[in-house]
């Protein structure tokens, strides 16, 4: 396969805090034959603080980003971060659709020398990319050690599934639970998959965000998931390292490991867990390796209705 | 002071939010607080607030805390059947609210114009930096927990000590010193 060159945002997230996102991202970027190229001199996206406060300067900021990478050359940026990814999406996207604003952000990245034409940059989450432009067909011929017997919720968040839904549905996307099962894993049940993980709640009105924390963590648990699978730097984040705090608010003993895709897709290639960056979570996921199993689990049921029969609610076990 | 020149509220929430015109279409269907992760902090939901800007309440809606326990998820603005911008809504409203110097949640105003501040200082945010500052100046007595944390997050590399910087950080700040202008020009009209 020949090597393809993807010019890369990490973002803040994944060089500071994340560094286990970073680098099983990197580590399956060789093990599956791309490269990620980070753009030179990025700036922060801003998060959602500042486009909630500052709105231009907040579009200036982020669009600053998007001309350099053009002038580099770039005719996309894949993003890892969901935060990352919605704000530069939706500043190439409304600088386009409101000309008006378009124009006042040009002019103040005049003021850098800069300018952006929208629509120049196509911003695509690192999900998007590697399912788009590998496949689930490549992914399945690569599997090294199929994770036969894991059980995984895929947690999406609210941001790649929202508002644009550029790459899968707003409510019931599937990407990624249609990934776990070409590489072998069991995708579960899992309600609250675009559920928001509360963002910066933690940090504003810690129960607020810990009730939040809570309802998905309980979903997953109450899905069978070994694991909870994130796309997103922040939802790790507020899920595994806020997750013993929800557990002292709701008198609950909940252990969910929460991984990044990029460590699942990882380990079904054959990287280690050590690679992949284990080790750096908050609740032990060191057990989640551990589960795979050599032969395919039996099927749990036959199933009794028909595939052709009109849907009905699925009732509680 | 109610109204600056001859727009109403209403008006001027609409024109500081693209795509805001689409408020005027709202169905008060209440789809954006069912679908709201924080609804239940909320002193209004989303649909009452959207009531209460075009009566024109803006002392009212301007110091609600539902802006602030806005977490940004979009859950509303995809399910809203008029496709209205909300999420955006919410941020014109805690702009405005800060510039009028009413806001009912000055923890979350403070905590985002500390993130902004290092943004703008360096180019990139810093976690350390920005939970110390915050909680030390607005919330002294979470500091010890929030101590422990660090030290967890610090065992585990997941937190640098030493902020990053950006390289052309004159760039970045010449173009945001510009976009200040701009949208304090704005204002004035
Ligand atoms: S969902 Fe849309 S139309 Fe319905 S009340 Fe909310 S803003 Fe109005
Ligand atoms: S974007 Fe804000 S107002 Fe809308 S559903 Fe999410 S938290 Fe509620």
């Amino acid at each position: 396969m020949n090597e393809r060159r993807y010019p890369y945002y990490p973002g803040c997230s994944l060089s500071h805090r994340s560094h286990a996102y970073e680098v099983s991202t990197q580590a399956i970027a060789s093990a599956l034959g791309f490269e990620l190229v980070e753009m030179d001199d990025w700036n922060c996206c801003g998060a959602t603080e500042y486009f909630s406060v500052n709105r231009l300067p907040a579009y200036s900021l982020v669009a600053r980003n998007l001309a350099r990478a053009a002038d580099a050359g770039a005719d996309q940026l894949v993003v890892p971060c969901s935060a990352c990814y919605l704000n530069l999406h939706k500043t190439d996207k409304n600088m386009g659709l409101y000309p008006a604003l378009g124009k006042k952000v040009n002019k103040a990245l005049s003021a850098g020398n800069l300018h952006y034409e929208p629509g120049t940059v196509h911003v695509r989450h690192l999900l998007e990319a590697v399912l788009t432009d590998f496949g689930l067909d490549t992914l399945k011929e690569r599997t090294r050690r199929p994770l036969y017997g894991l059980k995984l919720a895929a947690y999406y968040g609210c941001l790649v599934a929202r508002p644009d839904a550029v790459f899968d549905s707003t409510e019931q996307p599937m990407a990624m639970d249609e990934m776990f099962t070409a590489l072998g894993a069991e995708p579960t049940a899992f309600r609250l998959k675009t559920f928001c993980c509360g963002g910066h709640m933690t940090q504003i009105s810690e129960t607020t965000a810990l009730e939040m924390i809570h309802k998905i963590i309980k979903s997953a648990a109450d899905s069978g998931a070994d694991a909870l699978v994130t796309i997103c730097p922040m939802c790790q984040l507020n899920l595994d390292v806020y997750q013993g705090y929800a557990n002292r608010l709701f008198d609950t003993s909940y252990d969910m490991p929460v991984l990044y895709f990029t460590q699942v897709i990882g380990l079904a290639l054959g990287l280690t867990p050590k690679e992949l960056g284990f080790g750096q979570e908050f609740v032990d996921a060191s057990g989640v390796p551990a589960k795979i199993q050599d032969v395919p689990p039996p099927k749990a049921k036959p199933e009794r209705r028909s595939k052709q029969a009109l849907p009905m609610p699925a009732m509680p076990e | 002071m109610k109204a600056a020149g001859n727009s109403t509220f209403f008006q001027r929430v609409v024109e500081a939010t693209p795509g805001g015109e689409l408020l005027s279409q709202c169905l008060q269907c209440g789809s954006c607080g069912g679908s709201c992760p924080s609804g239940a902090d909320m002193d209004h939901t989303p649909r009452a607030l959207f009531a209460m800007i075009s009566a024109g309440l803006e002392d009212e809606v301007l110091s609600s805390n539902t802006p602030w326990f806005c977490v940004s998820c979009y859950a509303c603005t995809t399910r809203c059947p008029q496709q209205i911008p909300i999420t955006d809504i919410m941020y014109t409203l805690k702009e405005m609210a800060i510039q009028s110097g009413r806001y009912e949640h000055p923890g979350a105003a403070k905590f985002s114009e500390t993130f902004i501040g290092f943004v703008e200082q360096r180019g990139r945010s810093f976690e350390a930096g920005l939970a110390t500052r915050y909680h030390l100046f607005h919330h002294p007595q979470q500091m010890v927990k929030l101590g422990m944390m660090g030290m967890n997050m610090l065992r585990r590399n997941r937190l640098p000590l030493r902020p990053k910087s950006i390289r052309q950080l004159d760039q970045l700040q010449a173009i945001l010193a510009e976009a200040k202008t701009i949208a304090a020009e704005e204002r004035r009209v």
